[in-house]
């Protein structure tokens, strides 16, 4: 196959990833949106066979690992539960980012392969490109899986921080492009390897001092990364497809970090340089004392519920981690039944990355248009009676709204407060994420419901 | 004087950015988790490196250094492809409209 027109197919595969990014502007069109993206995939890598013409023993070789990797990812793609999607993408980006390292790596001991000259005398532009996407996709590869063992549970998702940590992580950055500098200048296989091991590290330390709430940042973040990395290495293979690609991801990735952060109310660097909540630990204690709460059971919030014309559901993490969802979904349909009108409240940083929430109501069949995004249903909490909060917490914390001193003031929140009554599921009067104590729980329009998310609406659905 | 190819290439590049720009800000809220198991399998066309590499040596010597990586890379990049596209679509699925 020509050059000329396998150059032309790469930019048909790019065009149809573009078509399955503006097919998610709506639900209707997204599945639709998804087989373009099959399509050109399918596409890009069939026109590479061809391209490079190599019918033999190595063509059986690489089908062989195409259909390995294929088995375990649809294996995995049927197995995952909805819960566990923040683990699944962040181990995904972990994928990516490892292999653009492998692949700069062949295209360094291989350049001939490649059109980039010889060993020991590779482009300059071509060196800088591998370098650079060498060096992102292991920063990439062990971010997505610290990221990952948060996520799990595997590694506490407290910031770890220590004295001079950003400095660190100025110099290392610092070296790495020095690194690059040399390696142009000298063609050295140890500074090649160096690079790739210093980004390593880079990876590593720079996801250690974020927290677990700020996950949906980090998981936004990385994917960016995971785009960069794949737009370097296709500069270095000259391929337009995967230019596309890696801008259009990369693009995401930011756009996706920035909704985030608007959501926290706190700028990119601030979530990037870690720690929240680590230093205001202390003042949150001293205000946490015998302050009176209302605490009542399942028939409580069932006759609340009940009686009520409207009421307004606020998940959050605690949902995802009780498994809550599906119960959530009786509870509702069993007020439906009474006539009462039921819509969802989902706030942007709800959960452990973007969209989190609205993956798993929609998979307790929770049709999309009763889910509403803040914006859309702030106003509406003023009349609607029963605000049931099922394991959201600093989202809902009016305090951002009133207490200038407040590390979360300034962050959007749910105005759950002026509902006539707000039914708060809860296991103990802890505060959240952000370490601060959520002033909804003592006001006097406020039932708390101490008990397991998802135990506690199994119950109230028995009582309804 | 001719054109360096590369200005070509940057060109669309910073074209992409764009384009990508204006199609994820009209992304819907609802399925920005989809959104980010797609771009993660998307992203995986970087196989395409990994196929040239594998592909690269002699049939006499295929498990050469450098082919080793690119099949690692395959391993790794059809994981993400299949994985990725594939747990989009049993996402999307999910989203339906009130049926009545």
């Amino acid at each position: 196959m020509s050059a000329n027109l396998s150059a032309t197919f790469y930019l048909i595969s790019g065009i149809l990833f573009i078509l399955a990014l503006r097919g998610l502007s709506s639900p209707e069109t997204s599945r639709q949106g998804n087989y373009f993206g099959i399509a050109g995939m399918a596409i890009a890598i069939i026109v590479t066979f061809l391209s490079v013409g190599n019918f033999g023993s190595g063509f059986i070789y690489v089908l062989i690992f195409l259909v390995i990797g294929g088995s375990i990812g649809a294996f995995i793609a049927f197995k995952i539960p909805m819960t566990a999607m923040p683990e699944l993408v962040a181990g995904f980006h972990s994928l990516v980012g490892l292999a653009a390292v492998f692949v700069a790596i062949s295209a360094f001991l291989n350049p001939e392969a490649f059109n980039l000259g010889s060993i020991g005398n590779i482009k300059l532009a071509s060196l800088i490109e591998m370098s650079l996407g060498a060096a992102i996709g292991a920063i990439t590869f062990s971010g997505s899986i610290i990221a990952f063992l948060k996520l799990r549970g595997i590694m506490s998702g407290a910031p770890i921080t220590f004295k001079g940590q950003h400095f660190i992580n100025l110099f290392i950055g610092l070296t790495i492009i020095f690194l690059i500098y040399y390696l142009c200048r000298t063609q050295s296989s140890n500074i090649f390897w160096t690079i790739v091991a210093i980004s390593f590290l880079v990876g590593v330390l720079l996801i250690i001092p974020i927290g677990g709430a700020d996950m949906p940042v980090v998981i936004s973040m990385l994917n960016s990364y995971s785009g960069w990395a794949a737009a370097g290495i296709g500069f270095t293979l000259e391929n337009t497809a995967l230019i596309i690609t890696g801008a259009l991801v990369g693009s995401s990735g930011a756009i996706l970090s920035y909704i985030m952060c608007k959501g926290m109310n706190r700028s990119f660097f601030n979530v990037i340089l870690g720690g929240w909540g680590a230093t205001d630990q202390a003042s949150s204690t001293l205000s946490k004392e015998q302050k009176p709460t209302k605490s009542g059971n399942a028939d409580d919030a069932a006759f609340l519920m009940k009686n009520a014309s409207s009421v307004i559901i606020v998940p959050g993490y605690g949902m995802a981690v009780a498994q809550a969802q599906h119960a959530l979904r009786e509870m509702v349909d069993a007020l439906k039944k009474n006539g009462v009108k039921v819509s969802y409240a989902i706030h942007p940083v709800a959960g452990r990355m973007p969209g989190h929430m609205n993956v798993l109501l929609a998979e307790a069949n929770v049709p999309y248009d009763e889910v509403f995004e803040l914006e859309e249903i702030n106003n509406d909490f003023a009349n609607c009676d029963v605000a049931y909060v099922i394991g959201a917490n600093d989202v809902t914390n009016p305090v951002a709204k009133s207490d200038p001193q407040s590390p979360i003031y300034g962050m959007p929140v749910l105005d759950v407060e002026k509902s006539k009554s707000v039914l708060f599921v809860k296991r103990s009067l802890s505060p959240g994420y952000a370490g601060i104590d959520n002033d909804l729980f003592y006001r006097d329009n406020t039932l708390m419901l101490f008990a397991d998310a998802k135990k506690m609406t199994e119950e109230i659905v028995k009582s309804l | 004087m001719e054109i360096d190819p590369f200005i070509f290439r940057i060109s669309i590049f910073i074209l992409s950015i764009f384009v990508g720009y204006y199609v994820v800000w009209s992304v819907t809220p609802s399925l920005h988790t989809p959104l980010m198991s797609v771009t993660n399998a998307i992203s995986s066309v970087i196989i395409v490196g990994a196929i040239v590499a594998a592909l690269a040596s002699n049939s006499e010597k295929i498990f050469e250094t450098p082919s080793i990586f690119g099949f690692l890379a395959i391993i790794l990049a059809a994981v993400n492809i299949f994985g990725g596209f594939l747990v989009t679509q049993r996402m999307l699925q999910m989203y339906k409209k009130k049926k009545k």
